[in-house]
């Protein structure tokens, strides 16, 4: 079916003008520069249509995918796996608001399959909007506390968008008991072990405030009957273990344990669709960089690789991804990132002792006392084109958090 | 009261090594709250003194005997459960008793005074301050800048501070700065001490930008008049940048 018979069979007057507003808006603002189109076109077909998200999403079957850390490569090897069904609409900018949703579907046409990285905080109205096949929870933590809500009160909002939807089949972290105590009302769930590196915001139970004793990878709360329920599907070094006990070696192109984890996630969800593993584990092993993260760039003889780190959490998986070779680090605190930079002091920075560290971006000079305390030697670089010119030819890591991240991939002309 | 003024005795120390103690981090641990002691032990270590430092969990019996205790902020209902454990493990207030700094942020500087509200409920707090604290009409939320008291010999207060509650003083209780910039306690003053117990808005590893504070607090907890110079180029810079940023 073509895109423009979905449009007319399917959407109501409204929509079909707000849809089109939609593509085109998206379709001008990459063609000005001006971004990538992903959010501006699904502002404005939403002013036409105020429940256009719900008339897209309509006769699709969705796989939601939501979490503090992880969910834009998650999403995106959700939609390579799912790529073995038919053709699947994915917001794979990142852009993870309604309005983007809004844009990513009116932009794909008709598809059968749609899978969509939701922000945490709207995953409850997106839940309502898009009448979901699949939810996967990934993971809370703190993460830009001066705007966000904090971690107990988002898993509490979870737990009752879950409540409010019991008939969606959740993919959920077992790893994670925030994750865990917001999934346990629905009626079915399947449960992943992705591991938890992080766990500095899951010491207190969400479900009664006692004291939760973790032992390996188990974890239980002291005062009530909250534990980790039992895996389908594990993460084991490179290796995800399915259901049925299958062992699925996993080559991503992607670095890191972390992507390991979340390849399992991807694969859980998939096969609630009816994707066979065997099937989908090429399509994995091709995606090799999501929205400009993990990409590698040659520039002035040094190959350059980008990693995003937004918060504690995603710092601590950065430095596991990191090789040992020269490294940037860029800080701003805009509001996207949070203005806050208290959660600098959340993060051993010690792993990057011995290797070559520049700091750079906005806040670099708190970055610089951050440092200082950890005993980690720096030097303070005015740019990104300073960092690459003050290394020798070879590998620069450049770990930075979110604006800053999106500066310097724009000064590398929007890499993908 | 001049009797209330720290007066350099080390009445607190029992061994050798400074003692640190971060007082629940199972509960009172928002963000960056740690940076608090990793500040405190790397300006001691850099003086020579040794340090010892321990982080004790709520299930666990707080130490009587150091130097230091550190107050990490919370969410509501870890910091009732954290008042409810302390006022029931009574070591904090025999600590202070015998002369043990307490530095308290955020939310653990408002389960210092008498009551705080969490979840719409008013809570006892530990009474080591004369204080109390209920909701405010909106958050605050932002950089936060206040002059502190000059009995207390330091410059500009600088921080960031994330709060819905607003704070009463009490006439037992000092304010530790009058407000610059932001809302602190109740838009005029920020923070209290009395003794050495002390407690501010500025949230998460306050001490980064306020280094001089840090050394405060060393001081009242060894009884030294005054503490080898550290090299602050990077915490003077920042300093600067921070307060620049308010004009």
């Amino acid at each position: 079916m073509t895109e423009g018979a979905f449009t007319r069979q399917r959407l109501p007057l409204r929509a079909k003008l707000a849809s089109a507003v939609s593509r085109s808006a998206g379709a001008l603002s990459r063609a000005t520069g001006r971004g990538d189109g992903s959010v501006i076109g699904g502002r404005l077909g939403m002013l036409i249509d105020p429940d256009l998200l719900a008339h897209l999403a309509a006769g699709r079957r969705i796989a939601l995918i939501s979490g503090t850390n992880g969910k834009t490569t998650t999403t995106r090897l959700t939609t390579a796996a799912m790529g073995v069904l038919g053709p699947v609409a994915t917001n794979s900018f990142g852009a993870n608001m309604p309005s983007g949703h809004t844009a990513a579907l009116a932009r794909a046409g008709h598809t059968p399959y749609a899978v969509l990285e939701v922000d945490e905080h709207y995953l409850a109205r997106v839940l309502a909007d898009t009448n979901p096949a699949v939810v996967a929870l990934l993971n809370l933590s703190r993460d830009q506390l001066d705007r966000a809500m904090e971690v107990a009160m988002m898993a509490t909002r979870w737990r009752e968008a879950v409540t409010a939807h019991p008939g969606v089949h959740v993919v959920a972290n077992a790893d994670d008991p925030m994750v865990a105590w917001a999934a346990l009302p629905a009626n079915d769930v399947t449960w992943f072990s992705a591991g938890q590196r992080w766990q500095e915001d899951s010491w207190v139970c969400p479900a009664c405030t006692s004291a939760i004793a973790r032992d390996g990878e188990g974890w239980a709360c002291a005062g009530c009957d909250l534990r980790r329920p039992q895996p389908q599907w594990t993460a084991e070094e490179d290796t995800v273990v399915g259901p049925d006990g299958a062992r699925y070696r996993v080559k991503l192109a992607l670095p890191g344990r972390v992507n390991v984890g979340n390849a399992a996630t991807a694969l859980a969800v998939a096969a609630r669709f009816g994707v066979r593993p065997a099937d989908a584990l090429p399509r994995l092993g091709e995606v090799a960089s999501v929205a400009g993260r993990y990409a590698q760039v040659e520039r002035d003889g040094r190959t350059v690789r980008l990693l995003l780190a937004k918060n504690p959490a995603s710092w601590l998986e950065a430095f596991d991804m990191a090789e040992p070779a020269p490294t940037l680090l860029a800080v701003n605190a805009r509001v996207p990132d949070g203005l806050d930079t208290s959660w600098l002091f959340d993060v051993d920075f010690s792993p990057l002792r011995g290797r070559p560290v520049m700091v750079t971006g906005d806040r670099a000079l708190d970055l610089a006392v951050r440092l200082e305390v950890n005993q980690v030697p720096f030097t303070h670089v005015a740019s990104f084109a300073d960092a690459v010119l003050a290394v020798p030819p070879g590998r620069l890591e450049v770990i930075a958090n979110y604006t800053a991240f999106q500066d310097i991939r724009a000064e590398l002309d929007r890499v993908l | 009261m001049s009797s209330e003024l720290p007066t350099g005795l080390a009445t607190g120390r029992t061994e050798s090594a400074l003692r640190l103690v971060w007082v629940y981090p199972d509960l009172l641990s928002t963000y960056g709250d740690r940076g608090n002691l990793l500040i405190l032990v790397h300006r001691a270590r850099a003086r020579g003194m040794p340090v010892e430092s321990v982080e004790v969990r709520s299930d666990q019996r707080l130490p009587e005997q150091a130097d230091i205790y550190l107050l990490g902020g919370g969410e509501d209902g870890a910091q009732a459960f954290a008042a409810q454990r302390l006022n029931a493990d009574g070591a904090l207030h025999r600590a202070v008793d015998v002369g043990s700094v307490v530095f308290a942020v955020c939310a653990g500087y408002q389960l210092l005074g008498t009551s705080f509200y969490a979840k719409d409920t008013e809570h006892a707090g530990l009474g080591l301050l004369d204080l109390r604290s209920d909701r405010g009409p909106n958050r605050a939320v932002g950089e936060l800048a206040a002059t502190v008291d000059p009995r207390l010999g330091l410059p500009t207060l600088t921080g960031f501070e994330n709060h819905g509650g607003r704070t009463h003083l009490g006439p037992e209780a000092y304010p530790l700065a009058r407000v610059v910039a932001g809302v602190g306690n109740d838009g005029t003053y920020e923070g209290a001490y009395r003794g050495r117990v002390l407690g501010t808005y500025c949230h998460g590893p306050a001490l980064a930008r306020n280094p001089a504070l840090a050394d405060l607090l060393l001081r009242w907890a060894t009884g030294a008049d005054a503490l080898p110079p550290l090299d602050e180029t990077w915490t003077d810079k920042l300093r600067q940048e921070r307060l620049a940023s308010l004009r």
